[in-house]
């Protein structure tokens, strides 16, 4: 494409960016006893490199598995092992057993820090400039504004680079996925996006939205001809994939069992920690946690959660488009992280790429959307000391937006895809016409309350009986932005058929 | 306070002048706010985060001058000629040249210095020249001097051009000088600016009978020729070749060892030295130099003036043969020919390229301010940025003047 060099210019300063806040603390930073998810990282290449792959899972004198114990899918403990060779050629009392416990050096920090920069380069950035080279009907100017504003997403540099987690492994791989499956090389998608969930188990978020798709793909070319040898093509791919990645660990029935044990801990409870999702928010309230027994939570938060996707994946076997297929991973990892078992506030990351990929179609409320999400992950980033990296990469993403995309100028019923649904809704309430009104109000409101909670939280101490009060109104208050987001996403998607059929009728 | 000067409490005593003293007074007045204990005298190499933070902010606060100056130049560029694109646009090229050049952002905030605002002063002064207030960029230039005396390398070229072309009101049909109008009103008062400014400075300094201190802090001679760090000019390579000489003539048994003086060039020490086999270099020899480098572009600015366009020519120049054969440059000294020559190279194609090597060059010898280890990623990284964007926006800004006759492309505003 022309102007490649803008192109470069722009993912070198997504670079810089990401180099620059990994100058800051990490998790668990001089934090003894437990330190952080940096010291897990450390741990997992420690135990991956000095311990048979048998014992990698279980617990034993070696792996004490209450002191970070490897709890993601295989495939991150390969990575871990790779990195591991590489810390023992330059420094081996980095991955001693037992004594490298609690390691923390300027040299291992660099050491650390270069293997999510050669991670984040291989494969991420990669899908995201590949993605946005290859978007339709827009400017090459658009596109590389595209690829600046998907590059200084706040959310992902913060956990990557500053609290230190290998995120874009996985996102990079179920982007390639999506990727793939948009350009019609169903096999190597679906490839890709195995090698995402394998990664870490939190990918299959996404596993619907790629299911129903590639469904609707295969029901549409008749199941009787085409459409059943592509069916039949990706689960050989699924399942090959996924013998690869476990093969150490399907020679016993008891290894299998135990790391599935590990990457699902079902008797951890309802939520961890506080998190933006609905329970936790219903636990101020109501303490269902303590309430309920266990596998009550389980069921509710399973029926919850299939109940609230349901209608964008039907509609997306229905009738398969790239368009759906994007907007129904949004909501459907929306739907998980609101009702779903477990979940961390990490997890909202799960949310913001498929956000990102829409941000040209929706920049207004894609751009919202991202800002609550790296807001909601505050507590989290207080934690880690990393205020000033946060303000500054979330201020750069909002103006890069706002000066790309005009988003201010792009709050029309039409440009926020919701002129189907007011029409339909006006048949019923002629007086309907405020809607986008009511959302740039809502849209001020929650920066306004955003500002106001940060601001708090940081300068003003909260009161004796009330320890965690910031961080639980944090949390309250991105859930009822996620709520409405979730109400928006379903709009579009089960809105977006009725006026592609209307348009059919007319022409 | 007004013993300053005299302390030697430490190896990073006061060097500049006393607007720049006067500028750290203020500081430290707000700095009480962040952390008492930095403003202690003895206190040497104290850091905290607060400190930290202090001072990068501070930096990042005198930088508004620095944009407001870039906003002037970038009015006194006129692209009729180019595309209507924002991104092809030379005031949007020279801003992002401007306001991301790698060496300033090397040089300011990582391995810090205030130079981002005396830039500023210092493009302000050009752009008021350019807008034809001469008064405002007397006096500018002047307040600058007092801030940091190393932009006396360019006080030949403002001194000529304002002379030539400020007090001589008029020109001949020809272009050359017309004797009689020569205004003495203007020369008056530029010389009062000048003289209150410098008095205002130096003024509390001489009543203090300290005026012999100041300048021996100002201009330590007994630094020695080349700093401690070899900024790359004609000394660096003069020494390099009295080095390689008297290598061979050890082994060649030309020279007697003992002859040899121990102290080394290269040990990174600052202090004065003597040459082996070359003849030793004197000051008055690099002011030498340096005067016979200048003077092709001072005759060229005096006897065919080419209005502010011109006097911006022989600034650089002043500035690029001051670092060559200067007494004790700093390799951050290069940035003084930079700045300026950005403002040329959206001008014309041929002034592009010779920026483009020039910055180039130029930000590569900066790289080793930045020695450890978290920040070689980071200098990598930036100077890529800044390359990459000035040769490729360079190149788009002039591909079409290629094809036309020489004198295409972008003209200077011309007020008058």
């Amino acid at each position: 494409m022309e102007k490649w060099y803008l192109m470069t210019v722009v993912v070198l300063i997504g670079l810089t960016v990401r180099w620059t806040v990994s100058l800051n603390s990490y998790s668990g930073a001089g934090k003894p006893p437990m330190f952080g998810d940096y010291e897990a990282q450390r741990h997992w290449q420690e135990i991956t490199f000095n311990l048979p792959v048998k014992q990698w899972y279980f617990n034993s004198s070696d792996n004490n598995l209450q002191y970070w114990g490897l709890d993601y899918p295989p495939p991150t403990a390969y990575h871990s092992l790779l990195c591991a060779y590489v810390a023992k050629f330059i420094n081996p009392d980095w991955i001693a057993l037992h004594t490298s416990r609690g390691y923390e050096s300027q040299a291992h920090k660099l050491f650390m820090r270069t293997t999510v920069l050669i991670a984040d380069l291989l494969i991420y950035i990669p899908a995201v400039v590949l993605y946005c080279c290859c978007l339709k009907e827009i400017s090459t100017k658009k596109k590389i504004a595209n690829a600046l504003c998907i590059l200084l997403y706040p959310g992902l540099i913060l956990i990557d680079y500053g609290h230190f987690q290998y995120n874009s492994v996985s996102l990079g791989f179920a982007l390639w996925g999506v990727l793939g499956i948009s350009c019609d090389c169903d096999l190597l998608g679906s490839l890709a996006f195995c090698l995402a969930i394998n990664y870490k188990q939190m990918e299959l978020y996404h596993a619907l939205p790629f299911f129903c798709f590639l469904l609707g793909k295969c029901f549409k070319k008749g199941l009787k001809g085409k459409g059943f040898v592509l069916l039949v093509k990706l689960a050989c791919i699924v399942v090959a994939s996924f013998v690869l990645c476990w093969l150490p660990f399907f020679t016993e029935r008891e290894q299998t069992l135990q790391v599935l044990r590990r990457l699902f801990p079902v008797d951890r409870g309802l939520f961890e920690d506080k998190v933006a999702n609905i329970w936790c928010s219903f636990n101020v309230f109501l303490k269902i946690k303590d309430i309920l027994p266990r596998h009550i939570q389980l069921i509710m938060s399973f029926c919850f959660t299939f109940l609230s996707l349901l209608p964008a994946c039907i509609k997306l076997i229905l009738q398969p488009s790239s368009k759906g297929f994007k907007f129904t991973l949004v909501s459907c990892a929306l739907s998980f992280f609101l009702f779903s078992f477990q979940v961390h506030e990490k997890s909202i990351l799960l949310v913001s790429l498929p956000v990102c990929l829409v941000l040209s179609e929706i920049p207004f409320m894609s751009t919202w959307f991202l800002l609550v999400s790296t807001f909601s992950m505050l507590p989290l980033l207080l934690k880690d000391e990393l205020l000033m990296p946060s303000v500054v990469t979330t201020m750069a993403f909002f103006i890069a937006c706002v000066t790309s995309f005009s988003i201010f100028e792009k709050t029309s019923e039409e440009e926020l895809q919701l002129k189907s649904f007011s029409i339909s809704v006006r048949k019923y309430l002629p007086c309907f016409t405020f809607l986008s009104r009511i959302i740039q109000y809502l849209f001020l409101i929650s920066v306004i309350t955003m500002v106001l909670l940060t601001l708090m939280t940081v300068t003003l101490g909260p009161p004796q009986k009330l320890p965690d009060l910031f961080s639980v109104l944090v949390c309250f208050v991105s859930c009822l932005n996620f709520l409405f987001f979730l109400v928006y996403f379903n709009i579009i998607i089960v809105w977006d058929s009725k006026s592609g059929r209307n348009q059919k009728k007319i022409s | 306070m007004p013993s300053h000067p005299h302390i030697a409490t430490s190896e990073w005593t006061l060097d500049y002048p006393p607007f720049f003293a006067w500028f750290e007074y203020i500081l430290s007045h707000v700095a009480k706010y962040f952390d008492q204990e930095m403003l202690n005298v003895h206190n040497l190499n104290y850091s905290s985060s607060r400190t930290l933070l202090f001072q990068r902010f501070s930096v990042i606060f005198m930088d508004v001058l620095f944009v407001y100056a870039v906003r002037e130049c970038c009015k006194c560029i006129d692209g009729k000629k180019v595309g209507k694109e924002l991104t092809e646009k030379p005031k949007f090229i020279l801003s992002v040249l401007l306001l991301w050049n790698f060496g300033l952002l090397i040089v300011d905030h990582i391995h810090f210095q205030y130079n981002g605002f005396l830039f500023g002063l210092m493009l302000l002064s050009i752009a008021r020249l350019f807008q034809k207030r001469h008064m405002e960029g007397a006096f500018l230039f002047a307040v600058l001097l007092h801030f940091k005396h190393i932009y006396l390398y360019v006080a030949p070229a403002y001194g000529v051009y304002l002379l030539r072309s400020y007090c001589f009101t008029a020109n001949k049909p020809d272009g050359s000088i017309r004797w009689k109008s020569f205004s003495f009103v203007r020369l008056i008062s530029l010389g009062l600016v000048v003289f209150l400014v410098s008095a205002l400075s130096l003024g509390p300094f001489l009543a203090l009978n300290q005026l012999p201190q100041v300048f021996s802090r100002l201009f330590p001679f007994k630094r020695g020729l080349c700093h401690a760090y070899w900024a790359p000019n004609f000394w660096a390579l003069y020494n390099a070749l009295d080095k390689v000489l008297s290598v061979i003539g050890l082994k060649l048994k030309f020279l007697d060892p003992n002859n040899i003086p121990k102290a080394s060039m290269t040990s990174g020490l600052v202090q004065q030295f003597q040459h082996t086999v070359l003849p030793s270099v004197t000051p008055l020899a690099t002011l030498i130099c340096t005067l016979i480098a200048i003077l092709p572009s001072i005759f060229c600015l005096w006897f065919k003036p080419q209005g502010p366009r011109g006097f911006l020519r022989c600034l650089t120049l002043c500035a690029l043969s001051s670092f060559m054969f200067g007494w004790h440059v700093h390799e951050k000294a290069i940035l003084l020919a930079i700045l300026p020559m950005s403002l040329l190279s959206v001008g014309k194609a041929g002034d592009a390229s010779i920026f483009l090597i020039l910055t180039t060059t130029g930000h590569y010898s900066l790289f080793p301010l930045l020695f450890t280890a978290p920040g070689l990623p980071i200098k990598i990284l930036l100077m890529l940025l800044f390359t990459i964007y000035s040769i490729s926006s360079l190149k788009t800004l002039f591909r079409r003047s290629f094809t036309l006759v020489a004198q295409a492309g972008v003209q200077w505003h011309d007020l008058s």
